[in-house]
């Protein structure tokens, strides 16, 4: 199949996925209508705090009609609802986007009728919704570094796990930020190297190897952290790296803050970013990384060594996941407690997968996760009855959606999870 | 070309087609194909996982020492004297683990001599909490060697065994003056079917659509910690509790107990024994069972044979998640009486590492139960006796798990040969679902 055939086999949208996803975008509409705007009173209003923190940069709050704006909000999806059906292909390739468009005004919506008559403060959400999503794109890229090149890699979890403990620990005995991340990144990378021994030289299942690493990562945490940072609180205090604002781009109103005055984790993330979808998808590295995990025994053939090439992936992913787990305890808490990823390392999995495969994909699916994450907290305050589990849950749904074709099959690396065999 | 190097790829490597071949020729035939018969060949599968074991624990025992203050002190003074204080400090944990998992020997003895029924069941006390701890890993360990079988990688015990305590809890206590011998089967075949249930959805998902059971089964895992956690502080809640916890079952649910207090040996042990040979008999001696084997060493061949692949694979699951679903039953039924949040801990990813140990296996998956209940049982007295943290024992199971999922590992340390009939076409490596 040559690109072109195969770029119009890729944007081609069935008329059936056209029909369901207009009707999507219809109920989107209906849903707002029904549930959040019909029983509004019309004077009441949603106010919109804009302080993402701090006094300076602010903007002055938005302060809503509820019912109006919820009613603009049904008329949108409605509309572009409409046009998905009636226009000759809908929104053809755009349909994602679109799809996107209309999630964001259902959130939108939710926000107003959930905030209806209240205060809620959408800078602050904001806010937490960046810092949450931080070790989610961290480990989302370890998993897309790994799986580009052909591995699989479940082991986030257990290596983000071990980069937080390693990097208190060694972080509260340096006394030193610098050497703890380090320690961490290394930590990270060390398992990054178990797996790729494994899963590469000894051609064990790559789930089975991650599945060990996780459970080692977790008996190992729990028992330094309980033979000794429990008992010694001074192997357990290595603080956090401080906020650092960048002097005339932290100034500007709003996203100022949001943005520019964050630790280093946020723009060593953002730099992350950029250069993984760089180098992944516009230099010599990244087509040969890509190429081994979609066709190991082409790339072979062309003289890319694949084994080297994985063995540096699962290196580099040990190493990001490693810098993912030193958030936690540099970046975040400023402490190492036992568990204390609690299964990001899987919902960062689950970003990539959702965000397919991609670094940007997978910093979009890190926000929407962040997001969902840190509304769930507000639930209570906004004393809505919908219970903020379910909420929580909505990240592990929609990637299952996701997999499931409904919204687009992904494109997962041909080669994912399967061992290469060198012939002759 | 280092020695090292080479044995993996010395043999020829079978597909999963020419191994089902072979079986179905073997069975027609009834001959054992090419390899060394009884006693020899139960021997050689033995030794890996036994080794891996053995290894697991020196290493294991290598981290006890190396973290012990008492090590180093004794090293410096004299490296001779620092390997016997080393030695000690192993000696101790593992006795301990040993004491705690099956008890004192010394104690049964003096117990026995003096007659007090009373003593004589604390002395045995241990031995029975590890038959009692090992009760779920044998429901957990069979429904991950079941998924093996048919090729599917459950990782979502974990959840299913969540759901399964849910609906057995929910049915313990909200079922009322029901006689016990209706009782506790409804109770525990309703925490089958909750976890059966939360089986056939990535199971569905896999057979239609192609979505990987091993995503979906870990997205589900944490949706049902979720539904759990809301059930627990909602509409399950006890009444009158500021924690998250069920009411307790009624008397009539709970799954009998053997012997008097504190033994808690309960018939949920029993059950975990028939259901293993259920399984055995499930999947070695029916036709369904066969076409589940089928369709996991070679989909592609067992569809062309005319098997109903998509529907081998929903059974699959489902059955999967029903095994899983009993041992939430279990736990609730048998030894907590109630459903609270952190019931489970890890018992479903412990399950994946011994369902390998006992080579997907009903009877080596009863085995390897034991073994890791012994472990989990042991490793509290170990904590209480030498202050050696509970977590160690983690760290043993994956190091037992690499070894037996790596079997080239343990071949290099010990220098063995490897084996001329490989089993490594068991299941499906890839993401894709192919």
């Amino acid at each position: 199949m040559t690109t072109t055939a195969l770029r119009r086999e890729l944007e081609f949208v069935s008329p059936t996925r056209q029909r369901v996803m207009g009707i999507l975008f219809l109920l989107a509409g209906v849903v707002i209508w029904y549930f959040f705007s019909r029983n509004m009173d019309p004077d009441v209003v949603t106010k919109f705090g804009m302080t993402p923190g701090g006094a300076k940069a602010t903007i002055p709050n938005l302060v809503l009609p509820t019912q109006m704006t919820l009613n603009i909000l049904t008329a949108l999806c409605i509309l572009l609802g409409l046009a998905q059906l009636l226009l000759p292909g809908g929104f053809k390739k755009r349909t994602n986007l679109v799809l996107g468009i209309v999630a964001g005004l259902f959130i939108f919506a939710f926000l107003t009728w959930a905030a209806a008559g209240k205060s809620l403060n959408l800078g602050g959400l904001l806010n937490t919704t960046l810092s949450k999503a931080v070790p989610l794109t961290l480990g989302a890229m370890s998993g897309i570094l790994c799986e580009r090149a052909g591995v699989v890699n479940i082991a986030i979890e257990g290596m983000m796990l071990m980069g937080a403990m390693v990097g208190a620990l060694v972080g509260s005995i340096a006394d030193n930020l610098w050497i703890g991340l380090f320690a961490a990144v290394f930590s990270g990378a060390l398992l990054g190297l178990v797996h790729g021994v494994l899963s590469i030289k000894y051609k064990t299942n790559q789930i089975i190897s991650g599945t060990a690493i996780n459970i080692f990562a977790t008996g190992m945490t729990s028992y330094i952290s309980a033979k000794f940072m429990q008992a010694n609180q001074d192997l357990n205090n290595p603080g956090i790296f401080k906020p650092i604002e960048i002097p005339i781009l932290s100034n500007i109103p709003f996203l100022g803050p949001i943005l520019f005055d964050n630790n280093m984790f946020v723009y060593a993330m953002f730099i992350f970013l950029f250069v993984l979808q760089f180098g992944l998808f516009y230099t010599r590295w990244g087509l040969r990384h890509r190429a081994v995990g979609e066709h190991p025994r082409a790339a072979d053939t062309l003289g890319i060594n694949v084994f080297r090439t994985r063995y540096i992936a699962v290196l580099l992913g040990g190493m990001m996941a490693g810098f993912a787990g030193g958030y936690f305890t540099l970046g975040s808490v400023g402490r190492f407690d036992e568990m204390m990823t609690a299964g990001r390392g899987f919902i960062a999995l689950a970003a990539m997968i959702f965000g397919n495969w991609m670094p940007f994909g997978a910093f979009g699916a890190g926000l929407l996760f962040g997001f969902a994450d840190s509304l769930a907290s507000k639930m209570a305050i906004l004393q809505i009855h919908i219970p903020s589990q379910f909420l929580l849950m909505a990240p592990y749904i929609a990637t299952m959606v996701v997999l499931a074709g409904v919204v687009g099959r992904g494109q997962m690396p041909a080669a994912d999870g399967e061992p290469y065999e060198k012939e002759g | 070309m280092s020695e090292a190097k080479k044995p993996p790829q010395e043999e020829p490597k079978k597909n999963g087609l020419q191994i089902f071949q072979e079986e179905l020729l073997d069975s027609a035939t009834g001959r054992t194909h090419a390899q060394p018969s009884g006693l020899r060949r139960g021997l050689q599968s033995l030794a890996i996982p036994a080794l891996a074991l053995f290894t697991g624990l020196v290493l294991g025992g290598l981290i006890i020492v190396l973290t012990s203050t008492e090590f180093y002190t004794a090293w410096g003074k004299s490296p001779l004297l620092g390997l016997k204080e080393g030695w000690i400090i192993v000696a101790n944990a593992y006795s301990a683990l040993f004491t705690g998992a099956f008890g004192s020997p010394a104690r049964i003895v003096v117990a026995l001599q003096s007659g007090n029924v009373e003593n004589i069941r604390k002395a045995f006390y241990p031995f029975f909490e590890t038959l009692v701890a090992a009760t779920p890993y044998i429901f957990g360990g069979l429904a991950v060697a079941l998924g093996f079988r048919a090729g599917l990688f459950n990782i979502g015990a974990e959840g299913q065994i969540f759901i399964g305590a849910i609906f057995a809890a929910y049915a313990g206590y909200s079922i009322k003056g029901v006689p016990g011998i209706l009782h506790v089967p409804i109770a525990f075949i309703a925490g089958a079917i909750g976890g059966g249930l939360w089986g056939f959805i990535p199971g569905w998902l896999k057979a239609k659509t192609g979505g990987h059971e091993v995503i979906n089964t870990m997205m589900m895992n944490y949706i049902a910690f979720r539904l759990s956690d809301w059930l627990l502080t909602g509409p399950m809640k006890r009444p009158g509790t500021a924690n998250p916890v069920s009411p307790t079952i009624e008397e009539s649910a709970k799954l009998y107990r053997f012997f008097g207090d504190p033994i808690r040996l309960h018939g949920g042990f029993i059950i975990a024994l028939g259901v293993a040979w259920l399984v055995y008999w499930f999947l070695f001696k029916t036709k369904w069972g066969f076409d589940l084997r089928a369709v996991g060493s070679n989909p592609r061949a067992a569809r062309y044979a005319g098997m109903m692949v998509s529907l081998t694979i929903i059974l699959a699951m489902v059955l999967s998640g029903g095994l899983a679903g009993m041992a939430g039953a279990n736990e609730v039924l048998g030894v907590n009486y109630n459903l609270a949040m952190a019931f489970s801990s890890g018992y479903g990813w412990d399950s994946i590492a011994l369902a390998l140990l006992g080579k997907s296996h009903p009877a080596g998956v009863v085995l390897s139960a034991l073994l890791f209940g012994a472990l989990r049982n042991g490793a509290t007295n170990m904590q209480l006796k030498t202050n050696i943290p509970i977590d160690i024992i983690s760290v043993l199971q994956a190091f037992i798990l690499v070894f037996v999922a790596a079997p080239a590992v343990i071949r290099t340390i010990y220098r063995l040969k490897a084996p001329k009939y490989s089993e490594e076409g068991l299941f499906v490596s890839s993401w894709g679902g192919k």
